[in-house]
């Protein structure tokens, strides 16, 4: 019985947060005039789950885009796992561990679920054109091996019953958990989720969360979460950073960020 | 009734990724190859098989090289006949300039020759996309057909560019008459549909599909579209390029650069909307239905209407038709024949039960 609980603390243990593997220094990004980010900086720790919060246009989604290699900045040093990072394309993001969702659902319409959720393998797969031609031997095997680590993916998210459903024909909802999945599919060292819950009802949100905690909890994946749920960021995150207007107006744990008087100004308005 | 899946249970994930997971659509599809491998050249009159089996065939085989590029990978392009002839006339060259080569090796270079133009021609789509992509496809069908004609040294100096197409030996047997060449053909386009199908369902596919789809995100989780692109148009042009070479050898057995013009691109790009966008059975059954509806107009107007109208209304009301039944196809079904097809296989699961 104790020894139970003592792994299940170890188990607790291991995931608690690590060292800095993500340091973004003096961030600016703008687009001609706009100034979509103002020297930004904050870091992002090993195993724990990151939320980016603040109201609309405050250039959440632009950070998240920075991070995986979308935009680049003008200014500041971006260094992943101790090395600063050059400029880079999101294939090269994703080689490195980086997967990410998007704010306004990004599936490949015409494909199944399982289509869906295998091409989040595509970096693992190694087989060329003429072996998939033929379908023989090396490239079905990866084929299949493939589709066992889809499959687990699918148990996980409890989808199994529209695996073969082209994705353009299930709920918001659902296609949200499908988006989930092929993110999962790359065994991502550091998952960034944009609003992940976004036009969720309350079981869907519970849905979803449990999903996040669990991601973080059993396979230590670092999470990103862009949210405007505040119930939920508070009580799923570890830190919290907050965007106002492309610059950053807090930083720390929930209660230090619900506490802090810039913050509260952003969100309810300069007056109070 | 007999068209059930109940009590076919897959139990492992290669079962499962069958191209026909279905037990009675693995049976028909044998029972198909068989009839038109076996029963139909033993049958079938001289003109079934030269005026329609063999061009049917080998349209399905360019269609399904269109559907490729357009269809799961999504770039428009009209050069389709240009990348046949393309084909042709680079099997032709291969044929007339290294002796001895085998025809199946000049088949497959010459599919490689206008693989490796496709890719030329396909660069452009790295940057644009849509209707400006077609037009810089259409780029291709014109420069290519004039390069052909322009440059005595592609027809062996022949006048006005007209090639004839060597005899096909294979292993010594000479493909000669209509029987020969059109299992030969057939051969050739079930060998590349097979391919074909197998490059669909596999990483190569869905990385064509993904970027048709939204080539951000595919971006995003680490495929490359540049390359995803350009491979589509290589293979897409293999194919044109084969079909392109067998329309010579084995169906028309003399070819001009004319010959290939944007008519037949046209006509291909009617091939896969009315047969089915994204689909490898409906490049078949478009290739099947626009070479089938000429002739049968041929025969049924006269039927109906005897001599009155005349030839030349006739050959109009081809054209009326065809139009109509496109604009029918892209309202009330985008997806063509093929979904048809689909929809008629999962009602037929059910019957005779409503649901």
């Amino acid at each position: 019985m104790s020894a139970a609980m003592a792994a299940e603390n170890t188990v607790a243990e291991g995931r608690r947060i690590g060292d800095v593997i993500l340091d973004l220094q003096g961030i600016s990004l703008s687009f001609g005039g706009v100034k979509a980010l103002t020297n930004i900086s904050f870091n992002v720790r090993e195993h724990e789950i990151r939320s980016i919060i603040g109201p609309n246009g405050a250039g959440k989604s632009s950070m998240l885009n920075v991070i995986n290699g979308v935009y680049h900045p003008q200014e500041g040093q971006i260094h992943f796992r101790g090395s600063p990072r050059q400029k880079m394309d999101p294939h090269q993001a994703a080689a490195q561990g980086i997967a990410r969702t998007f704010q306004n659902i990004a599936l490949f319409k015409g494909m199944s679920v399982l289509d869906n959720i295998m091409t989040g393998r595509s970096l693992k797969m190694k087989c060329g054109l003429l072996r998939h031609a033929l379908y023989w031997g090396p490239a079905q095997r990866e084929e299949i091996a493939h589709r066992r680590k889809v499959e687990e993916i699918i148990d996980f998210l409890e989808i199994q019953s529209i695996r073969k459903t082209p994705v353009g024909r299930l709920p918001y909802g659902l296609q949200k958990r499908v988006e989930l999945g092929r993110a999962l599919a790359a065994e991502p060292s550091m998952l960034l989720l944009d609003e992940p819950m976004a036009g969720m009802n309350v079981e869907e949100k519970q849905d979803m969360c449990r999903f996040i905690l669990d991601v973080n909890d059993q396979f230590g994946t670092t999470i990103v979460l862009i949210e405007h749920d505040m119930g939920v960021v508070m009580d799923i995150s570890d830190r919290v950073v907050v965007l106002d207007y492309g610059k950053k107006i807090g930083d720390g744990t929930p209660d230090e960020v619900k506490n802090n008087p810039d913050v509260i100004a952003a969100y309810l308005g300069g007056g109070h | 009734m007999l068209y059930r899946e109940a009590g076919q249970f897959k139990t492992s994930y290669s079962a499962d990724q069958q191209i026909f997971p279905i037990l009675q659509d693995r049976y028909g599809y044998w029972v198909i190859l068989a009839i038109f491998g076996v029963l139909v050249p033993m049958l079938a009159s001289e003109y079934w098989l030269k005026a329609i089996l063999i061009p049917v065939l080998i349209f399905s085989l360019a269609a399904i090289g269109l559907n490729i590029l357009t269809g799961y990978a999504g770039q428009l392009s009209l050069g389709s006949a240009a990348f046949m002839a393309v084909g042709a006339f680079g099997a032709y060259n291969f044929m007339l300039r290294i002796d001895g080569l085998p025809f199946l090796v000049a088949l497959i270079l010459g599919g490689l020759a206008a693989a490796a133009v496709g890719v030329l021609f396909g660069l452009p789509s790295l940057r644009i996309k849509g209707f400006y992509l077609a037009v810089a496809t259409l780029a291709a069908q014109f420069f290519i057909v004039w390069v052909l004609v322009k440059f005595p040294w592609f027809s062996n100096n022949a006048s006005s560019g007209v090639i004839t197409a060597q005899d096909v030996v294979i292993l010594g047997y000479h493909f000669d008459g209509p029987q020969a060449k059109y299992v030969l053909t057939l051969g050739v386009v079930a060998a590349l549909a097979l391919a074909a199908k197998n490059l669909v369902r596999t990483a190569t596919g869905r990385a064509w599909m993904a970027v048709r789809d939204m080539d951000v995100a595919a971006e995003v989780i680490g495929i490359r579209p540049m390359r995803a692109k350009l491979v589509a148009f290589a293979v897409s042009s293999f194919y044109c390029g084969v079909a392109g070479a067998l329309y010579a050898y084995t169906y028309l057995g003399t070819v001009e650069p004319e010959g290939f013009n944007l008519d037949l691109s046209f006509k291909i790009l009617f091939m896969i909307i009315i047969g089915g966008v994204g689909s490898i059975m409906g490049s078949f059954l478009g290739a099947a239905f626009i070479v089938l509806l000429p002739i049968l107009l041929d025969n049924v107007v006269p039927a109906i209407f005897g001599n009155a109208l005349g030839a030349g209304f006739a050959s109009n009301l081809q054209l009326i038709v065809f139009g109509g039944l496109i604009i029918f196809f892209l309202i009330v079904e985008p997806h063509g024949l093929a979904r048809l097809w689909q929809i008629g296989k999962e009602k037929l699961r059910l019957w005779p039960f409503p649901h």
